[in-house]
């Protein structure tokens, strides 16, 4: 029995926490929010010399050519320290899409680029509020031409390619591959409730786009892309949600009320083991995902949805708990509390809502069931 | 990451298939327990052959010293024998405390002679043992306990009351705590011994619970002499005894029995709500998915509890954690499956409720589960102060004599 992390994979951790702790501060996430900055670049050059950007992409396409542990670890420092720069779009979104459905050209054009962080990659799915269910999905491709409204895209502003959801010619739901450099593209910048990750809204009007995948395969392979994805912020999210307990922690432990320590109150005790509790049971069903998803297991899917759903309540509780138990001060701009309430609800939304990722899981459980 | 036993660990679970094979039967329904199937005093007689079965053939005191028949196996054989055992109908709740919590403190602070003395018959099953402990007015707070031991000569003489005693009215031994010195300090004026269930003086009485089960007993002491040398540790040391025998207590709580996630799953394919089955109803499917986080959770937590074991660390104090989660989780989810079942819930007549009224059966015994071993709100201390290093709470009981320490009201 061996269900934990190799010491060659806490090794990286280690590194990964010792570089994200000076180059990713939370004096460095601040000036992400606080400025009209859309990311950080000098850390996104950074991880990019790190090699963290082409973790799991194969070494043929310029990548370290390590497995989806590496990148979970890193996820998990990543979310830890609320690093403002586009990580999930481009190396969950945009190069695990090239590496699910990317023709051999496509991933020789990209997947390099995306490995050596010169380029930033983004998935353009959702247009609105509300599900972004395929009968939802609006936008058309006509004649390799892409042309429709996203919204929001995490990082949309700043990508230089898309995965887009699009229908071709009135059919079923496709992937397409859109170069955002050319012409037809139209960028708002969307303000959200997390400003340290940019979104925008994405305007196409008859942009190129080359099929990625199969004809009327978008809907499949969104949902293994999305499940694929899923493991990795989850590992965000339970990193995040571990830094705001610790915060939680320390706090309470340094904060004098009533002549003693907050932390020595069960009202807190208690309230801080119900966000251990959470962070624990969000990191094992994480360590299972990551499992099936190392070794694409059948159980990727249930595994995935389970610790979607797990990590996203997880890590919200952690992140308002951390806020009333700093009292006060926990919702001034100047404590950092608010970076993990921000980013708690962002992810938790980012790749969709925990109720219809339950219902997701409930629908696997029954066809499981048979 | 990798779920495959270690090349030992295959070898002893390959050990404990062959055993169960050759030994014990297969449970009759996912519920059944050996207490179901063999009612009181068959159930013991039985238990007690089985157990001397098990130690025959090395399947019992797995992490004992070898000098009174252990094997000193690492915790995670522990673990496999649990699972190779969880499809057999095999005896529980007869040995664990001997053997997890009793012995355990006695090799710690018994002299050789009684360590040879009392190992043997424990392993084997011939003597059972039980704990007096708990007290009406020491529950959680352990330490308040205010059963009197007075020294006469060689011997001493103890008064008073024990409650919550598992198989108290089977034992044939117990490890008790007494208090010796009320003008001490609580947790210094205490005292630790070891006794016959036999002696003179011991009246034992079962509880009945709101579940209609009767686990649990009160014991009375009047006037029962122990001789000193049945004392385990120093005078007033009982404290630090009663520790050691509780640190055991990790290693014997197991997991709740009763229906879990698969169960509700199934119950929420067959009941007809208003629109359909069940399962096709948003809130049933939310409710679901959110014990299906739960179940998993704890599941995979154990997993990395055996990783740790495999690498011989010992049980630490998050393991407090599963039975934190899975108490409450029970109870909840009986509630709601009486809930889908609708004015049928309410019904617990075997033939009528579905699953032989499985879940009627757990939201009576579910309250039960969140009290022994450690109420959900101890647990939660255990987890703040151990694991997460918060500060003690505020004592007012530390100091003063315990006789002078305010009391419940009569």
């Amino acid at each position: 029995m061996n269900f934990d992390f190799s010491a060659d994979q806490k090794a990286l951790r280690d590194q990964a926490r010792k570089f994200l702790a000076e180059h990713a501060s939370s004096v460095r996430v601040r000036r992400i929010l606080d400025t009209d900055e859309p990311y950080d670049r000098e850390l996104w050059r950074g991880v990019a010399e790190m090699g963290w950007t082409g973790t799991a992409v194969p070494e043929t396409y310029g990548g370290a050519g390590f497995g989806y542990l590496e990148l979970c670890v890193i996820a998990e420092e990543l979310g830890r320290s609320v690093a403002p720069i586009p990580f999930s779009s481009t190396v969950y979104l945009a190069a695990e899409a090239l590496l699910l459905a990317g023709s051999e050209a496509q991933k020789r054009k990209w997947l390099p680029r995306i490995a050596s962080g010169e380029a930033i990659g983004c998935l353009a799915l959702a247009e609105g509020a509300g599900a972004p269910a395929p009968r939802a999905v609006k936008t058309r491709v006509t004649a390799g031409r892409v042309s429709g409204t996203k919204a929001p895209v995490a990082d949309g502003d700043v990508a230089d390619v898309a995965v887009v959801a699009a229908r071709a010619d009135g059919g079923d739901l496709s992937l397409f591959l859109a170069d955002l450099s050319g012409p037809g593209v139209a960028r708002t910048t969307l303000s959200t409730v997390d400003p340290t990750r940019s979104h925008a809204r994405l305007a196409f009007d008859g942009v190129a786009a080359e099929p990625l995948g199969a004809a009327g395969a978008g809907a499949a392979l969104l949902e293994r892309l999305l499940d694929r994805a899923a493991v990795l912020v989850a590992f965000e999210q339970v990193g995040g949600a571990q830094a705001a307990l610790d915060m939680a922690r320390e706090y309470a432990i340094g904060r004098f009320a009533f002549g003693r320590p907050i932390a020595s109150f069960q009202a807190i005790k208690h309230k801080l083991v119900d966000m251990y509790v959470g962070v624990e049971l969000a990191r094992s069903n994480a360590y299972h995902a990551a499992w099936a998803l190392s070794t694409d297991a059948a159980e990727l899917p249930v595994a995935a949805a389970t610790a979607r759903v797990s990590a996203t309540e997880a890590y919200f509780h952690a992140a308002k708990e951390n806020i009333q138990t700093h009292g006060g001060m926990g919702f001034t701009w100047e404590f950092d509390c608010h970076l993990h309430y921000r980013r708690a609800k962002l992810t938790g939304l980012g790749l969709g809502s925990a109720r219809r990722w339950k219902d997701l899981l409930i629908t696997r459980l029954e066809a499981r069931a048979g | 990451m990798d779920f495959s036993d270690t090349p030992e660990e295959a070898g002893f679970r390959n050990e404990a298939r062959a055993f169960l094979e050759a030994h014990a039967e297969p449970k009759r329904g996912a519920f059944e327990t050996w207490q179901s199937r063999y009612p009181d005093r068959e159930g013991l007689e039985r238990a007690k052959d089985f157990q001397r079965k098990r130690a025959e053939a090395g399947l019992a005191g797995l992490h004992w010293p070898k000098a009174y028949g252990g094997r000193e196996a690492p915790a995670i054989f522990q673990v496999i024998l649990a699972q190779e055992e969880a499809r057999y109908l095999v005896p529980r709740g007869y040995f664990e405390i001997g053997l997890g919590m009793c012995m355990p403190t006695l090799f710690a602070y018994g002299t050789e002679e009684q360590r040879r003395r009392y190992a043997p018959p424990a392993l084997r099953g011939d003597e059972v043992w039980c704990q007096l402990f708990s007290e009406p007015g020491a529950g959680s707070d352990l330490a308040g306990l205010r059963t009197r031991a007075v020294r006469d000569g060689d011997h001493w003489v103890v008064n008073g009351q024990k409650i919550w005693t598992s198989g108290a009215h089977w034992a044939d031994l117990a490890i008790l705590v007494t208090r010796s010195d009320p003008k001490a300090a609580k947790h210094k004026g205490l005292t630790f011994f070891f006794l016959s269930m036999k002696s003179p003086g011991i009246e034992t009485r079962r509880i009945k619970q709101i579940s209609g089960q009767s686990h649990f007993n009160e014991v009375y002491l009047t006037d029962v002499r122990i001789p000193d040398s049945q004392r385990l540790g120093a005078v007033g040391q009982g404290w630090g005894v009663a520790i050691t025998t509780l640190m055991n207590e990790r290693l014997t709580s197991g997991e709740l029995r009763g229906p879990d996630f698969e169960e509700l799953f199934a119950l929420a394919r067959t009941v007809d709500l208003e629109d359909g089955p069940a399962l096709a109803n948003a809130a049933v499917r939310e409710r679901l998915a959110d014990y299906y986080v739960r179940t998993q959770g704890v599941r995979w937590s154990r997993y990395r509890t055996m990783t740790a074991l495999s690498r011989g660390d010992t049980p630490g104090p998050e393991n407090s954690l599963g039975k934190l989660v899975n108490a409450a989780k029970a109870q909840d989810m009986a509630s709601f499956a009486l809930d889908l079942l609708d004015m049928g819930g309410m019904v617990t007549d075997k033939d009528f409720a579905p699953m032989r009224a499985a879940f009627q059966e757990a939201l009576l015994s579910s309250p039960g589960s969140r009290i022994a071993a450690g109420t959900d709100e101890i647990l939660r201390n255990i987890i703040a102060e151990r694991v997460l290093g918060l500060p003690q709470d505020i004592r007012v009981d530390r100091e003063a004599p315990f006789d002078e320490l305010p009391t419940s009201r009569r």
